[in-house]
Protein backbone atom coordinates (compact mmCIF):
# COMPACT_ATOMS: atom_id res chain seq x y z
CA UNK A 1 0.00 0.00 0.00
CA UNK A 2 1.48 3.43 -1.14
CA UNK A 3 1.77 5.73 1.81
CA UNK A 4 -0.85 8.73 1.01
CA UNK A 5 1.13 12.03 -0.32
CA UNK A 6 -2.10 14.38 1.09
CA UNK A 7 -3.79 13.29 4.38
CA UNK A 8 -6.44 15.44 5.63
CA UNK A 9 -7.57 15.49 9.04
CA UNK A 10 -11.04 16.90 10.67
CA UNK A 11 -10.71 19.59 8.36
CA UNK A 12 -13.25 22.28 8.83
CA UNK A 13 -13.72 26.01 6.89
CA UNK A 14 -16.35 28.71 7.26
CA UNK A 15 -17.50 31.92 5.35
CA UNK A 16 -18.68 33.98 8.40
CA UNK A 17 -20.88 32.48 10.41
CA UNK A 18 -21.69 29.78 8.31
CA UNK A 19 -19.56 26.54 8.20
CA UNK A 20 -19.66 24.98 4.72
CA UNK A 21 -17.03 21.99 5.36
CA UNK A 22 -16.94 20.21 8.36
CA UNK A 23 -15.36 16.41 9.43
CA UNK A 24 -13.36 16.17 6.43
CA UNK A 25 -10.80 13.26 6.72
CA UNK A 26 -9.48 11.78 3.64
CA UNK A 27 -6.33 10.45 1.70
CA UNK A 28 -4.93 10.69 -1.27
CA UNK A 29 -2.05 7.98 -2.83
CA UNK A 30 0.23 9.07 -5.59
CA UNK A 31 -0.83 8.82 -8.96
CA UNK A 32 -4.01 8.83 -8.66
CA UNK A 33 -6.74 11.15 -10.78
CA UNK A 34 -9.68 11.77 -8.34
CA UNK A 35 -12.91 13.98 -9.65
CA UNK A 36 -14.57 15.85 -6.32
CA UNK A 37 -18.39 15.71 -7.15
CA UNK A 38 -20.96 17.54 -5.71
CA UNK A 39 -24.23 19.55 -5.69
CA UNK A 40 -23.66 23.38 -6.22
CA UNK A 41 -22.54 24.96 -2.91
CA UNK A 42 -21.60 21.54 -1.33
CA UNK A 43 -18.72 23.37 -0.62
CA UNK A 44 -15.74 21.97 -3.63
CA UNK A 45 -14.23 24.80 -4.17
CA UNK A 46 -14.07 25.81 -0.72
CA UNK A 47 -12.22 22.48 -0.13
CA UNK A 48 -9.67 23.38 -2.73
CA UNK A 49 -9.26 26.82 -1.35
CA UNK A 50 -8.87 25.59 2.56
CA UNK A 51 -6.56 22.71 1.51
CA UNK A 52 -4.25 24.87 -0.77
CA UNK A 53 -4.23 27.39 2.68
CA UNK A 54 -6.06 30.43 -0.06
CA UNK A 55 -9.31 30.04 2.24
CA UNK A 56 -8.59 29.64 6.69
CA UNK A 57 -9.61 26.85 8.09
CA UNK A 58 -11.53 26.51 11.55
CA UNK A 59 -10.00 23.36 12.46
CA UNK A 60 -7.70 20.31 11.27
CA UNK A 61 -4.60 19.68 9.47
CA UNK A 62 -3.36 19.29 6.08
CA UNK A 63 -0.24 17.34 5.15
CA UNK A 64 1.15 17.21 1.74
CA UNK A 65 4.18 14.65 1.14
CA UNK A 66 3.58 14.63 4.95
CA UNK A 67 5.03 17.75 5.32
CA UNK A 68 2.43 20.98 5.72
CA UNK A 69 1.85 23.35 3.17
CA UNK A 70 4.48 26.13 3.65
CA UNK A 71 7.17 23.87 3.19
CA UNK A 72 5.52 22.08 0.31
CA UNK A 73 3.89 24.35 -2.02
CA UNK A 74 6.75 24.63 -4.76
CA UNK A 75 5.61 21.00 -5.76
CA UNK A 76 1.45 21.92 -5.57
CA UNK A 77 0.23 23.19 -8.69
CA UNK A 78 -3.22 24.86 -8.77
CA UNK A 79 -5.40 25.84 -11.72
CA UNK A 80 -8.07 28.13 -10.30
CA UNK A 81 -11.56 28.66 -11.99
CA UNK A 82 -11.52 30.95 -14.95
CA UNK A 83 -13.50 33.77 -13.64
CA UNK A 84 -11.00 34.45 -10.61
CA UNK A 85 -9.18 36.46 -12.76
CA UNK A 86 -9.50 39.54 -14.60
CA UNK A 87 -9.05 38.68 -18.66
CA UNK A 88 -8.71 42.68 -19.52
CA UNK A 89 -5.51 42.66 -18.12
CA UNK A 90 -3.23 43.93 -21.10
CA UNK A 91 -0.87 40.61 -21.60
CA UNK A 92 -0.36 38.10 -23.79
CA UNK A 93 -1.42 34.08 -23.52
CA UNK A 94 2.65 33.22 -23.30
CA UNK A 95 3.15 35.96 -20.57
CA UNK A 96 0.36 34.06 -18.37
CA UNK A 97 1.76 30.83 -19.05
CA UNK A 98 5.39 32.57 -17.78
CA UNK A 99 3.94 33.44 -14.77
CA UNK A 100 3.74 29.76 -13.77
CA UNK A 101 7.63 29.69 -13.98
CA UNK A 102 8.28 32.82 -11.54
CA UNK A 103 8.53 31.18 -8.28
CA UNK A 104 11.90 29.01 -10.34
CA UNK A 105 12.60 32.18 -11.87
CA UNK A 106 12.88 33.62 -8.71
CA UNK A 107 11.77 37.02 -7.20
CA UNK A 108 12.85 40.10 -8.31
CA UNK A 109 14.70 38.33 -11.56
CA UNK A 110 13.86 38.60 -15.14
CA UNK A 111 12.54 35.69 -17.08
CA UNK A 112 14.94 34.71 -19.48
CA UNK A 113 14.05 33.30 -22.96
CA UNK A 114 14.76 30.04 -22.23
CA UNK A 115 11.96 30.94 -19.63
CA UNK A 116 9.90 31.99 -22.51
CA UNK A 117 10.73 28.67 -24.41
CA UNK A 118 9.40 26.55 -22.32
CA UNK A 119 6.56 28.23 -21.46
CA UNK A 120 6.01 28.38 -25.26
CA UNK A 121 6.27 24.55 -25.20
CA UNK A 122 3.58 23.99 -22.69
CA UNK A 123 1.12 26.05 -25.42
CA UNK A 124 2.13 24.03 -27.46
CA UNK A 125 1.27 20.94 -25.49
CA UNK A 126 -2.07 22.59 -25.29
CA UNK A 127 -2.55 22.98 -28.75
CA UNK A 128 -2.32 26.74 -27.85
CA UNK A 129 1.12 27.66 -30.07
CA UNK A 130 -1.05 29.56 -32.64
CA UNK A 131 -2.42 31.61 -29.84
CA UNK A 132 0.95 32.78 -27.69
CA UNK A 133 1.14 36.42 -28.49
CA UNK A 134 -2.34 37.16 -28.31
CA UNK A 135 -4.17 39.23 -26.33
CA UNK A 136 -5.86 37.08 -23.12
CA UNK A 137 -9.11 39.12 -23.90
CA UNK A 138 -9.35 37.90 -27.15
CA UNK A 139 -9.56 34.15 -26.08
CA UNK A 140 -12.30 32.15 -25.84
CA UNK A 141 -13.15 30.56 -22.55
CA UNK A 142 -11.99 27.18 -23.78
CA UNK A 143 -8.26 28.96 -25.12
CA UNK A 144 -8.36 30.56 -21.78
CA UNK A 145 -8.82 27.37 -19.47
CA UNK A 146 -6.48 25.95 -21.82
CA UNK A 147 -3.64 28.56 -21.11
CA UNK A 148 -4.17 28.39 -17.65
CA UNK A 149 -3.60 24.82 -17.47
CA UNK A 150 -0.49 25.27 -19.61
CA UNK A 151 0.81 27.63 -16.64
CA UNK A 152 0.15 24.81 -14.25
CA UNK A 153 2.11 22.65 -16.42
CA UNK A 154 5.56 24.21 -16.72
CA UNK A 155 5.29 25.08 -13.17
CA UNK A 156 6.06 20.90 -13.12
CA UNK A 157 4.49 19.96 -10.21
CA UNK A 158 3.79 17.05 -8.15
CA UNK A 159 0.53 17.32 -7.56
CA UNK A 160 -2.35 19.27 -9.13
CA UNK A 161 -5.28 20.85 -8.12
CA UNK A 162 -8.01 22.05 -10.63
CA UNK A 163 -11.29 24.19 -9.95
CA UNK A 164 -13.51 23.36 -12.85
CA UNK A 165 -11.09 23.34 -15.58
CA UNK A 166 -13.82 21.51 -18.02
CA UNK A 167 -16.88 23.98 -16.97
CA UNK A 168 -17.85 25.75 -19.95
CA UNK A 169 -15.80 24.34 -22.41
CA UNK A 170 -16.44 22.90 -25.72
CA UNK A 171 -15.71 19.04 -27.04
CA UNK A 172 -12.12 19.80 -28.14
CA UNK A 173 -10.83 21.36 -25.16
CA UNK A 174 -12.05 19.09 -23.00
CA UNK A 175 -10.73 16.43 -24.70
CA UNK A 176 -7.40 18.39 -25.07
CA UNK A 177 -7.63 18.81 -21.40
CA UNK A 178 -8.50 15.23 -20.55
CA UNK A 179 -5.40 13.92 -22.52
CA UNK A 180 -3.29 16.40 -20.40
CA UNK A 181 -4.77 15.06 -17.17
CA UNK A 182 -4.19 11.22 -18.20
CA UNK A 183 -0.77 12.06 -19.16
CA UNK A 184 0.10 13.65 -16.30
CA UNK A 185 -1.32 10.43 -14.08
CA UNK A 186 0.54 8.26 -16.28
CA UNK A 187 3.95 10.59 -15.42
CA UNK A 188 2.99 9.69 -11.85
CA UNK A 189 1.76 12.93 -10.96
CA UNK A 190 -1.44 13.14 -8.82
CA UNK A 191 -4.11 15.14 -9.95
CA UNK A 192 -7.43 16.44 -7.76
CA UNK A 193 -10.26 17.96 -10.12
CA UNK A 194 -13.81 19.62 -9.11
CA UNK A 195 -16.02 18.18 -11.35
CA UNK A 196 -19.60 18.87 -12.37
CA UNK A 197 -20.63 16.22 -14.85
CA UNK A 198 -21.72 12.89 -13.24
CA UNK A 199 -22.17 11.34 -17.03
CA UNK A 200 -18.21 11.41 -17.59
CA UNK A 201 -16.89 10.90 -13.80
CA UNK A 202 -16.00 7.25 -15.08
CA UNK A 203 -14.33 7.65 -17.99
CA UNK A 204 -12.31 10.08 -16.75
CA UNK A 205 -11.56 9.65 -12.87
CA UNK A 206 -10.07 6.31 -11.04
CA UNK A 207 -11.17 7.52 -7.86
CA UNK A 208 -14.00 9.80 -6.66
CA UNK A 209 -14.56 11.87 -4.06
CA UNK A 210 -18.45 12.52 -3.16
CA UNK A 211 -18.96 15.77 -1.41
CA UNK A 212 -21.57 17.72 0.30
CA UNK A 213 -20.41 19.48 3.00
CA UNK A 214 -18.59 16.71 4.13
CA UNK A 215 -17.02 13.72 2.57
CA UNK A 216 -20.12 11.42 1.84
CA UNK A 217 -17.72 8.80 0.35
CA UNK A 218 -14.25 8.43 -1.26
CA UNK A 219 -12.38 6.09 -2.84
CA UNK A 220 -12.21 4.10 -6.38
CA UNK A 221 -14.74 5.26 -9.09
CA UNK A 222 -16.07 1.69 -9.58
CA UNK A 223 -16.54 1.37 -5.81
CA UNK A 224 -17.78 4.17 -5.11
CA UNK A 225 -19.45 5.88 -7.33
CA UNK A 226 -22.94 4.04 -7.06
CA UNK A 227 -26.03 5.24 -7.23
CA UNK A 228 -26.66 5.15 -3.91
CA UNK A 229 -24.10 7.10 -2.88
CA UNK A 230 -25.09 9.69 -5.08
CA UNK A 231 -28.21 9.71 -4.01
CA UNK A 232 -26.80 10.33 -0.66
CA UNK A 233 -24.62 13.17 -1.90
CA UNK A 234 -26.87 14.89 -3.86
CA UNK A 235 -29.90 14.68 -1.45
CA UNK A 236 -31.82 11.80 -2.26
CA UNK A 237 -34.36 12.80 -4.56
CA UNK A 238 -32.32 13.42 -7.93
CA UNK A 239 -33.97 11.51 -10.49
CA UNK A 240 -31.06 9.31 -12.22
CA UNK A 241 -30.60 10.01 -15.66
CA UNK A 242 -29.17 8.37 -18.29
CA UNK A 243 -29.17 5.05 -17.37
CA UNK A 244 -30.64 3.88 -19.95
CA UNK A 245 -28.76 6.32 -21.93
CA UNK A 246 -25.75 5.79 -21.17
CA UNK A 247 -24.81 3.48 -23.89
CA UNK A 248 -26.65 5.38 -26.92
CA UNK A 249 -25.31 8.79 -25.86
CA UNK A 250 -21.69 9.33 -24.93
CA UNK A 251 -20.56 13.11 -24.32
CA UNK A 252 -17.50 13.31 -26.14
CA UNK A 253 -15.98 10.18 -28.41
CA UNK B 1 9.59 89.24 -4.69
CA UNK B 2 7.47 86.67 -5.80
CA UNK B 3 8.82 86.48 -9.05
CA UNK B 4 12.54 86.48 -7.83
CA UNK B 5 11.11 83.37 -5.79
CA UNK B 6 9.30 81.98 -8.90
CA UNK B 7 12.03 82.29 -11.13
CA UNK B 8 14.70 80.48 -8.77
CA UNK B 9 12.40 77.88 -7.57
CA UNK B 10 10.65 77.20 -10.74
CA UNK B 11 12.90 74.58 -12.17
CA UNK B 12 13.35 72.87 -9.29
CA UNK B 13 9.37 72.68 -8.78
CA UNK B 14 8.72 71.74 -12.42
CA UNK B 15 11.28 68.93 -11.56
CA UNK B 16 9.20 67.70 -8.40
CA UNK B 17 6.32 67.75 -10.13
CA UNK B 18 6.85 65.73 -13.23
CA UNK B 19 8.48 63.56 -10.85
CA UNK B 20 5.41 63.27 -8.76
CA UNK B 21 3.89 62.50 -12.16
CA UNK B 22 5.66 59.71 -12.88
CA UNK B 23 5.11 57.85 -9.35
CA UNK B 24 0.85 59.19 -9.55
CA UNK B 25 0.94 57.62 -13.03
CA UNK B 26 2.80 54.26 -12.38
CA UNK B 27 1.08 53.77 -8.78
CA UNK B 28 -1.98 54.92 -10.51
CA UNK B 29 -1.78 51.85 -12.86
CA UNK B 30 -1.52 49.53 -10.32
CA UNK B 31 -4.79 50.96 -8.37
CA UNK B 32 -6.68 51.16 -11.94
CA UNK B 33 -6.08 47.14 -12.11
CA UNK B 34 -6.41 46.50 -8.25
CA UNK B 35 -10.06 48.49 -8.91
CA UNK B 36 -8.81 50.58 -6.61
CA UNK B 37 -9.41 53.99 -7.85
CA UNK B 38 -11.94 55.31 -5.43
CA UNK B 39 -9.85 54.21 -2.61
CA UNK B 40 -6.72 56.79 -4.07
CA UNK B 41 -9.90 59.42 -4.03
CA UNK B 42 -10.89 58.45 -0.03
CA UNK B 43 -6.66 57.96 1.37
CA UNK B 44 -6.04 61.80 -0.45
CA UNK B 45 -9.02 63.15 1.48
CA UNK B 46 -8.66 61.54 4.48
CA UNK B 47 -4.65 63.01 4.45
CA UNK B 48 -5.94 66.80 5.38
CA UNK B 49 -6.41 65.83 9.13
CA UNK B 50 -2.94 64.43 9.41
CA UNK B 51 -1.55 68.05 7.83
CA UNK B 52 -2.90 70.40 9.51
CA UNK B 53 -2.43 68.31 13.17
CA UNK B 54 1.18 67.71 12.45
CA UNK B 55 1.40 71.36 11.62
CA UNK B 56 -0.72 72.70 14.97
CA UNK B 57 1.74 70.11 17.64
CA UNK B 58 5.03 71.76 15.46
CA UNK B 59 3.96 75.15 14.83
CA UNK B 60 5.64 75.45 12.01
CA UNK B 61 5.77 74.62 7.94
CA UNK B 62 8.15 71.70 7.50
CA UNK B 63 6.73 69.74 4.91
CA UNK B 64 8.65 66.23 5.81
CA UNK B 65 6.72 66.32 8.79
CA UNK B 66 3.38 67.47 7.50
CA UNK B 67 3.99 64.66 4.96
CA UNK B 68 4.50 61.87 8.12
CA UNK B 69 1.43 63.47 9.71
CA UNK B 70 -0.88 63.37 6.44
CA UNK B 71 0.78 59.52 5.67
CA UNK B 72 -0.43 58.66 9.25
CA UNK B 73 -3.97 59.65 8.76
CA UNK B 74 -4.40 58.37 5.47
CA UNK B 75 -3.51 54.89 6.71
CA UNK B 76 -5.85 55.29 9.51
CA UNK B 77 -8.25 55.77 6.96
CA UNK B 78 -7.08 52.87 5.35
CA UNK B 79 -7.43 51.01 8.16
CA UNK B 80 -11.13 51.97 8.73
CA UNK B 81 -12.12 51.52 5.55
CA UNK B 82 -11.13 48.03 5.50
CA UNK B 83 -12.33 47.69 9.16
CA UNK B 84 -15.73 48.54 8.26
CA UNK B 85 -16.03 47.00 5.34
CA UNK B 86 -14.87 43.64 6.79
CA UNK B 87 -16.66 43.81 10.64
CA UNK B 88 -20.17 45.39 9.27
CA UNK B 89 -22.36 44.90 7.02
CA UNK B 90 -21.42 48.36 4.89
CA UNK B 91 -20.33 47.45 1.83
CA UNK B 92 -16.65 48.96 0.72
CA UNK B 93 -17.75 51.98 -1.25
CA UNK B 94 -19.91 52.96 1.09
CA UNK B 95 -17.29 52.61 3.91
CA UNK B 96 -14.65 54.67 1.60
CA UNK B 97 -17.37 57.68 1.00
CA UNK B 98 -17.74 57.61 4.96
CA UNK B 99 -14.43 57.90 5.38
CA UNK B 100 -13.75 60.71 2.65
CA UNK B 101 -16.25 63.34 3.73
CA UNK B 102 -15.66 62.80 7.43
CA UNK B 103 -12.02 62.91 7.32
CA UNK B 104 -11.77 65.71 4.96
CA UNK B 105 -14.87 67.55 6.91
CA UNK B 106 -12.66 67.11 10.00
CA UNK B 107 -9.71 68.47 8.18
CA UNK B 108 -11.38 71.67 7.12
CA UNK B 109 -12.43 72.03 10.45
CA UNK B 110 -8.66 71.71 12.24
CA UNK B 111 -7.77 74.22 9.08
CA UNK B 112 -9.99 76.76 10.13
CA UNK B 113 -9.06 76.53 13.74
CA UNK B 114 -5.08 76.53 12.38
CA UNK B 115 -5.60 79.55 10.55
CA UNK B 116 -7.07 81.66 13.45
CA UNK B 117 -3.79 80.49 15.40
CA UNK B 118 -1.00 82.84 15.24
CA UNK B 119 1.05 82.60 12.50
CA UNK B 120 -1.32 80.02 10.55
CA UNK B 121 -3.11 82.20 8.43
CA UNK B 122 0.26 83.05 6.96
CA UNK B 123 0.97 79.32 6.65
CA UNK B 124 0.12 78.09 3.23
CA UNK B 125 -1.82 75.39 4.66
CA UNK B 126 -4.81 76.58 2.85
CA UNK B 127 -2.05 75.38 -0.06
CA UNK B 128 -2.41 71.65 0.92
CA UNK B 129 -6.25 71.99 -0.23
CA UNK B 130 -5.86 72.71 -4.11
CA UNK B 131 -1.90 72.76 -3.89
CA UNK B 132 0.63 75.48 -4.05
CA UNK B 133 3.46 73.74 -5.84
CA UNK B 134 5.35 77.39 -6.48
CA UNK B 135 5.18 77.36 -2.15
CA UNK B 136 7.55 74.79 -1.74
CA UNK B 137 11.34 75.74 -1.10
CA UNK B 138 14.09 73.98 -1.99
CA UNK B 139 14.14 71.16 0.76
CA UNK B 140 10.47 70.44 0.55
CA UNK B 141 11.55 69.64 -3.70
CA UNK B 142 14.05 67.27 -1.98
CA UNK B 143 12.13 65.52 0.18
CA UNK B 144 8.99 65.12 -3.19
CA UNK B 145 12.14 63.73 -5.35
CA UNK B 146 13.53 61.71 -2.75
CA UNK B 147 10.16 59.48 -1.93
CA UNK B 148 8.43 59.41 -5.52
CA UNK B 149 11.90 57.94 -6.76
CA UNK B 150 11.92 55.41 -4.37
CA UNK B 151 8.13 54.55 -5.14
CA UNK B 152 8.99 54.17 -8.46
CA UNK B 153 12.12 52.25 -7.83
CA UNK B 154 10.03 49.89 -6.13
CA UNK B 155 7.60 49.04 -8.51
CA UNK B 156 10.43 49.21 -11.29
CA UNK B 157 12.38 46.10 -9.32
CA UNK B 158 9.41 44.10 -8.45
CA UNK B 159 7.51 44.47 -12.29
CA UNK B 160 7.13 41.06 -12.87
CA UNK B 161 5.23 40.15 -9.14
CA UNK B 162 3.11 43.37 -9.62
CA UNK B 163 1.74 42.21 -12.64
CA UNK B 164 1.19 38.86 -10.77
CA UNK B 165 -0.18 40.06 -7.77
CA UNK B 166 -2.34 42.52 -9.76
CA UNK B 167 -3.34 39.42 -12.44
CA UNK B 168 -3.84 36.88 -10.20
CA UNK B 169 -3.40 37.16 -6.49
CA UNK B 170 -3.88 33.62 -5.36
CA UNK B 171 -1.78 32.23 -7.86
CA UNK B 172 0.87 34.48 -6.77
CA UNK B 173 0.33 33.20 -3.25
CA UNK B 174 0.52 29.54 -4.48
CA UNK B 175 3.63 29.99 -5.94
CA UNK B 176 4.93 31.56 -2.63
CA UNK B 177 4.02 35.28 -2.53
CA UNK B 178 3.47 36.64 0.29
CA UNK B 179 -0.38 38.56 -0.15
CA UNK B 180 -0.05 40.15 2.93
CA UNK B 181 3.71 41.73 2.47
CA UNK B 182 2.50 42.50 -1.21
CA UNK B 183 -0.91 44.15 0.15
CA UNK B 184 1.35 46.53 2.66
CA UNK B 185 3.65 47.44 0.25
CA UNK B 186 1.12 48.12 -2.40
CA UNK B 187 -0.76 50.38 0.58
CA UNK B 188 2.67 51.75 1.58
CA UNK B 189 3.83 53.33 -2.13
CA UNK B 190 -0.11 54.09 -2.53
CA UNK B 191 0.00 56.29 0.43
CA UNK B 192 3.39 57.69 0.06
CA UNK B 193 2.37 58.82 -3.64
CA UNK B 194 -0.50 60.61 -2.54
CA UNK B 195 0.95 62.56 0.13
CA UNK B 196 3.85 63.42 -1.16
CA UNK B 197 1.30 65.40 -3.60
CA UNK B 198 -0.94 66.82 -1.54
CA UNK B 199 1.35 69.57 -1.11
CA UNK B 200 1.77 70.16 -5.71
CA UNK B 201 -1.63 68.90 -6.44
CA UNK B 202 -3.74 68.77 -3.29
CA UNK B 203 -5.96 66.50 -1.20
CA UNK B 204 -9.26 67.15 -3.55
CA UNK B 205 -7.30 66.69 -7.06
CA UNK B 206 -4.86 64.38 -5.99
CA UNK B 207 -6.83 60.75 -6.83
CA UNK B 208 -6.59 62.56 -10.60
CA UNK B 209 -3.15 62.25 -10.70
CA UNK B 210 -3.55 58.79 -10.03
CA UNK B 211 -6.44 57.48 -12.18
CA UNK B 212 -6.67 60.08 -15.42
CA UNK B 213 -2.92 58.83 -16.72
CA UNK B 214 -3.79 55.04 -16.33
CA UNK B 215 -7.20 55.10 -17.80
CA UNK B 216 -5.69 57.41 -20.45
CA UNK B 217 -2.60 55.16 -20.84
CA UNK B 218 -5.30 52.13 -21.16
CA UNK B 219 -6.47 53.25 -24.71
CA UNK B 220 -3.45 52.56 -26.27
CA UNK B 221 -1.59 49.43 -25.45
CA UNK B 222 -2.84 46.02 -24.97
CA UNK B 223 0.26 45.30 -22.53
CA UNK B 224 1.25 45.98 -18.92
CA UNK B 225 4.51 47.36 -19.19
CA UNK B 226 3.91 49.74 -21.78
CA UNK B 227 0.56 50.47 -20.10
CA UNK B 228 2.65 51.69 -16.89
CA UNK B 229 5.38 53.26 -18.93
CA UNK B 230 2.57 55.47 -21.14
CA UNK B 231 0.90 56.28 -17.95
CA UNK B 232 3.78 57.52 -16.22
CA UNK B 233 4.96 59.57 -19.03
CA UNK B 234 1.49 61.27 -19.30
CA UNK B 235 1.65 61.92 -15.67
CA UNK B 236 5.30 63.32 -15.83
CA UNK B 237 3.92 65.57 -18.57
CA UNK B 238 0.62 66.75 -17.22
CA UNK B 239 2.65 67.92 -14.18
CA UNK B 240 5.12 69.45 -15.87
CA UNK B 241 2.77 71.31 -17.97
CA UNK B 242 0.32 72.03 -15.05
CA UNK B 243 3.32 74.01 -13.01
CA UNK B 244 4.45 75.57 -15.91
CA UNK B 245 1.39 77.40 -16.42
CA UNK B 246 0.29 77.57 -13.14
CA UNK B 247 3.84 79.54 -12.27
CA UNK B 248 2.65 81.93 -15.61
CA UNK B 249 0.25 84.15 -13.04
CA UNK B 250 1.13 84.64 -9.56
CA UNK B 251 -0.81 82.14 -6.28
CA UNK B 252 -2.41 80.52 -8.84
CA UNK B 253 -3.59 76.84 -7.63
CA UNK B 254 -1.17 73.68 -9.36
CA UNK B 255 -3.77 70.94 -8.69
CA UNK B 256 -6.31 72.35 -10.98
CA UNK B 257 -4.18 73.52 -13.86
CA UNK B 258 -2.32 69.77 -13.77
CA UNK B 259 -5.44 68.11 -13.58
CA UNK B 260 -7.20 69.83 -16.02
CA UNK B 261 -3.20 68.94 -18.77
CA UNK B 262 -4.45 65.71 -17.37
CA UNK B 263 -7.77 65.54 -18.56
CA UNK B 264 -6.32 67.04 -22.06
CA UNK B 265 -4.54 63.71 -22.51
CA UNK B 266 -7.79 61.38 -21.47
CA UNK B 267 -9.86 63.38 -24.48
CA UNK B 268 -7.31 62.72 -26.96
CA UNK B 269 -6.97 58.79 -25.92
CA UNK B 270 -10.32 58.57 -25.87
CA UNK B 271 -11.25 59.51 -29.32
CA UNK B 272 -7.64 58.60 -30.65
CA UNK B 273 -6.70 56.09 -28.57
CA UNK B 274 -5.08 52.29 -31.10
CA UNK B 275 -7.11 50.15 -28.40
CA UNK B 276 -10.79 50.71 -28.73
CA UNK B 277 -10.15 54.68 -29.17
CA UNK B 278 -13.96 55.90 -29.91
CA UNK B 279 -12.70 57.15 -33.41
CA UNK B 280 -10.57 54.12 -34.22
CA UNK B 281 -13.24 52.13 -33.47
CA UNK B 282 -15.88 53.98 -35.68
CA UNK B 283 -13.23 53.94 -38.48
CA UNK B 284 -12.95 50.40 -38.06
CA UNK B 285 -16.16 49.25 -38.01
CA UNK B 286 -17.02 51.86 -41.19
CA UNK B 287 -14.12 50.22 -42.99
CA UNK B 288 -15.41 46.34 -42.43
CA UNK B 289 -19.10 47.06 -43.02
CA UNK B 290 -18.09 48.73 -46.85
CA UNK B 291 -15.76 45.55 -47.38
CA UNK B 292 -19.09 43.55 -46.43
CA UNK B 293 -21.21 45.60 -48.57
CA UNK B 294 -19.25 45.58 -51.13
CA UNK B 295 -18.62 41.58 -50.84
CA UNK B 296 -21.92 40.80 -50.76
CA UNK B 297 -22.59 43.04 -54.10
CA UNK B 298 -19.99 41.37 -55.80
CA UNK B 299 -21.52 38.11 -55.22
CA UNK B 300 -25.01 39.22 -56.26
CA UNK B 301 -23.79 39.93 -59.53
CA UNK B 302 -22.06 37.02 -60.11
CA UNK B 303 -24.83 35.13 -58.79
Amino acid sequence: MATPILQVENLSASYRKNTVLHDINFEVNAGSLTGIVGPNGAGKSTLLKTILNLHPSLTGSVKFFGLPFIKAKKRIGYVPQRGSVDWDFPTDALDVVTMGLYGQIGWLRRPSRLHKERAYEALDKMGMADYANRQISQLSGGQQQRVFLARALVQDADFYFMDEPLAGVDAATERAIMTILKELKAIGKTVMVVHHDLQTVEDYFDHVLLLNRTVIKHGRTEQIFTRENIANTYGGNMRWMGEEKRHAVHSIE
Amino acid sequence: MLSILLNSNTGWVLLSTMTLGIAAGTIGCMAYWKRQNLMSDALSHAALPGVVIAFLLIGEKNLLILIIGAAISALIGAFLIQWITTASRISEDSAMGMVLAIFYGFGIMLLTIANRSAGGNQSGLDGFIYGQAAAMVRTDVITMLVLALIVVFIVFIGFKEWKLYLFDGQFAKGIGLSLKGMNTLYTAVLVTTIVIGIQAVGVILMAAMLIIPAVSARYWTQSFKVMILLSAIFGGLAGATGTLISALGSGLPTGPFIVVVGAGFFVISLVLGKEKGILINYLQFKLHQKAQQSNAQTLKQEG
